[in-house]
């Protein structure tokens, strides 16, 4: 009898099961055979990963970008050498042929390079020397917004769902993700590159798990500073910014063209510093 | 300030003479060939001679002045002095449909016109704040109660800047973010606080309209009178009606334009309360947004700042404008090797300042914009002298008539108490020491709001070290309340979101395609 995979959350680098003890099943495609049985993250399991998460923002920002691009790539290469059990949760629990599931993992990847390199240029792009009228140096620079929160609520997209993990932490945020509930099952392999590339703990979290649960402690939570809700109910998505009020959270609405700058620009704040100039 | 040759046997230091300010004390005392002696100030002019105000104003709709729908007109005080300056329309619903209907058409034209053109417009109104700057900087000390000496020298010279240095973008958008077209969003709708009336309404309008909005603005209803004075001005420029409305009113004017369905952008700056309730007002729309909101900025003096230039900057940083400054240098922050000597020359610094008639030229503290604005003031120094902490203000004569508070500070407060989280907007310091830089940056942060933050060091590796560390949008090293149109301006957190000036405040009012 072959060893199945027990399939838990990602925390903090770690993978506990929800403290809740709950699960759902999640089945192979058009079938009801069970393919595994998934944590339904409670939400402390979310406050958990917003501790983690927020523990984390420090050392990752404070890394050069040189080398949060060089991990990034890590992870991209971690997700090549994962291929084989990436294809075979797409197969099996969404039903891809094996075309697809192969194509997806190539855009996986290529989202995770494309935000790499970005992790050390957007800050030249969005940059600037101010010429200020008055004996002043002032320059503008491209800073991390802090703890981000992502609803993802699309139909399973592994390109698009890379390129949001991408473009929120290359820049130096980091994230707390609800995986797209049709491909939870996703979130095994996935966590495993992200444990495997050199990324401190904490940087990543991804939770699986019921997004009428949840979206509504993301949505309140005093510690995640932008939200971006990659969905299109729009129930939620104004419940979501309504919500965001509390703490004047940045929150990001759903975007088709997630491999951009403009993708990664809304994770972004701008500082602006002052010096004199004189002897 | 002074001649040079006098200059050379002042025994006052040198330093003193640079800053804004510090007239008051390198007047004193001098010697000149060896004998001592002391002058006053000379009498201001004070002539308002310039100003002709309308005793009843009404609402700037389509390119002309209209009776408003509501037939109703609120007053408008001269804080200092507590006369009524003049009645003001006030805009309900339909009024501000109007407004509203006015922008769209115009922007059907406006939003075809040549950014060539556009900046044409936009040049002329510079030019016209320019050369009425005199009358523009009495009307604002007038409305507003803050001191000639800085409505001349900063409101109305960066007022005009911000339209002339939009005015160049308007043709050369293309360059604004590299690779991609961009297109104006509409009519934007935009409420300005009472703090910087004119400044707030050109930082506002100018770039809307370099990008090819139309606007709808509403000023603060303490301080009417210098939008209408611009919208005066865009009359002589000759800008297309429709371009720029402007509408009057309260806060219930403002929720009108937040709720009205035809606006496509809201750019609002204020208190973090209504930025809270604007957010929330337009959750589900499609309506874009930009939040300039309140501060509780951390200054941070190291034991290795120049410290007679830091105790300009912390004047300067808290005491500018009455401390009505979003981004006001509030927390104090002294290392705690330094905090005694800092201190003490505090006292002896703020005992020079003086507080008076806002259309005296010496005057470095003006009036309170309004009883309700000391009221507030009030009530919370009443709170900080309940909750603790050496409370130290001036011995200095307030004038018998309108809003004055003086200038103070509570030496010794914690991080955990009201004046220390709590945003005052007015002229009220708090003290804090620290140990370590590491100390100093957590103190800092340890705020729900991230507008600005101030530095003192003459090391400039600490300097980015902290810098890069403050988590603030703005961050003054060496230096405080420095602003530029060239420089974006805005906060993290709670202090709002969206830039203000520079390339990044274009953003706000373009759509990136």
């Amino acid at each position: 009898m072959k060893i199945a995979k027990t399939i838990k959350l990602f925390i903090g680098g770690e993978f506990p099961r929800t403290e809740s003890g709950r699960s759902f099943a999640v089945t192979v495609f058009n079938t009801n055979n069970v393919y595994a049985n998934l944590c339904q993250a409670s939400r402390k399991d979310l406050k958990n990963a917003v501790s983690a998460a927020k523990a984390a923002l420090g050392g990752w920002g404070g890394k050069t970008a040189y080398n949060r691009s060089q991990i990034l790539y890590r992870m991209a290469e971690m997700m090549e050498g994962k291929r084989a059990e990436f294809v075979d949760v797409l197969m099996k629990t969404l039903g891809y042929f094996n075309e697809d599931a192969q194509k997806s993992v190539d855009q996986g990847i290529e989202s995770l390079v494309y935000f790499s390199g970005f992790a050390d240029k957007y800050q030249q792009v969005m940059g600037s020397v101010n010429p200020v009228a008055g004996p002043h140096h002032s320059f503008t620079t491209a800073e991390p917004v802090g703890v981000v929160g992502l609803i993802y609520d699309l139909k399973f997209n592994l390109g698009d769902l890379c390129a949001q993990i991408g473009s929120v932490i290359c820049s130096g945020n980091t994230l707390v993700a609800l995986m797209p509930f049709e491909g939870s099952a996703v979130i095994a392999p996935l966590s495993e590159v992200l444990a495997t590339s050199d990324l401190p703990k904490g940087v990543v979290n991804l939770l699986t798990g019921s997004r009428d649960e949840l979206y509504k402690v993301f949505g309140s939570h005093m510690e995640i500073h932008s939200l971006k809700y990659q969905g299109q109910d729009q129930k939620i998505s104004s419940d979501l910014q309504v919500l965001a009020t509390g703490n004047l959270k940045r929150f990001v609405g759903n975007k088709s063209d997630s491999v951009s700058l403009e993708q990664l620009l809304q994770f972004i704040e701008y500082k602006t510093v002052w010096h004199p100039i004189g002897l | 300030m002074q001649a040079g040759t006098q200059n050379k046997k002042l025994k006052t230091s040198s330093k003193n003479v640079a800053g804004r300010g510090v007239e008051s004390t390198s007047y004193q005392n001098r010697f000149v060939k060896g004998i001592p002696f002391k002058f006053d100030y000379e009498a201001s002019v004070e002539s308002t001679e310039v100003v002709k105000i309308k005793s009843q104003n009404e609402l700037f709709i389509g390119g002309k002045f209209v009776k408003p729908q509501s037939g109703k007109y609120f007053k408008t005080l001269n804080p200092a002095t507590e006369n009524v300056l003049a009645e003001v329309a006030e805009a309900n619903s339909t009024d501000v449909d109007l407004a509203v209907l006015a922008a769209r058409k115009a922007f059907a034209t406006w939003s075809k016109l040549s950014g060539h053109e556009r900046g044409r417009y936009l040049f002329k109104i510079a030019r016209i704040i320019q050369e009425r700057a005199r009358e523009v900087a009495i009307l604002e000390s007038l409305d507003n109660g803050k001191p000639i000496k800085e409505t001349r020298d900063v409101d109305t010279p960066l007022a005009a800047a911000h339209f002339f240095y939009h005015a160049g973008w308007a043709d050369k958008l293309e360059y604004v973010v590299p690779g991609r077209s961009v297109a104006p969003l509409g009519v934007v709708g935009q409420i300005i606080p009472w703090n910087f009336p004119l400044l707030m309404a050109a930082w506002k309008i100018a770039p809307a309209l370099a990008c090819g909005n139309t606007v709808v603005l509403k000023p603060a209803e303490t301080t009417p009178l210098t939008a209408l004075l611009l919208a005066e001005i865009i009359q002589q420029a000759e800008l297309p009606e429709g371009v720029v409305n402007i509408v009057t009113g309260a806060g219930e004017t403002g929720a009108n334009l937040v709720d009205h369905p035809d606006v496509n952008k809201i750019a609002f700056t204020g208190s973090t309360d209504i930025g809270r309730r604007i957010q929330k007002a337009i959750a589900g729309t499609q309506k874009r947004l930009t939040l300039e909101l309140g501060g509780k900025s951390a200054h941070i003096i190291f034991e290795d700042a120049a410290i007679d230039q830091a105790i300009e900057g912390v004047i300067n940083g808290i005491y500018f404008n009455q401390g009505h400054v979003c981004c006001a240098g509030s927390r104090l922050l002294l290392e705690e090797s330094i905090s005694e000597l800092f201190v003490k020359k505090l006292k002896k610094r703020m005992q020079k300042i003086r507080i008076g008639n806002p259309l005296d030229k010496n005057t470095d503290i003006g009036a309170i914009n309004s009883a309700g604005e000391l009221q507030k003031i009030q009530n919370l120094v009443g709170v900080g002298k309940t909750e603790g902490g050496e409370f130290f203000e001036p011995n200095l004569t307030l004038p018998s008539k309108g809003y004055f508070h003086k200038p103070c500070f509570f030496n010794g407060v914690s991080s955990a108490a009201t004046l220390s989280r709590v945003e005052v907007f007015g002229p009220v310091l708090t003290i804090a020491t620290f140990r370590t830089p590491e100390e100093a940056v957590l103190k800092a942060n340890d705020t729900p709001y991230g507008l600005a933050a101030g530095l003192w060091s003459e090391k400039g590796s600490k300097i980015h070290k902290v810098a890069s560390r403050l988590r603030a949008g703005v961050i003054w090293a060496n230096t405080y309340n420095k602003f530029d149109p060239t420089s974006p301006f805005g906060g993290y957190y709670e202090s709002g979101f969206g830039r203000e000036g520079g390339r990044h405040g274009l953003l706000g009012y373009l759509e990136v395609k």
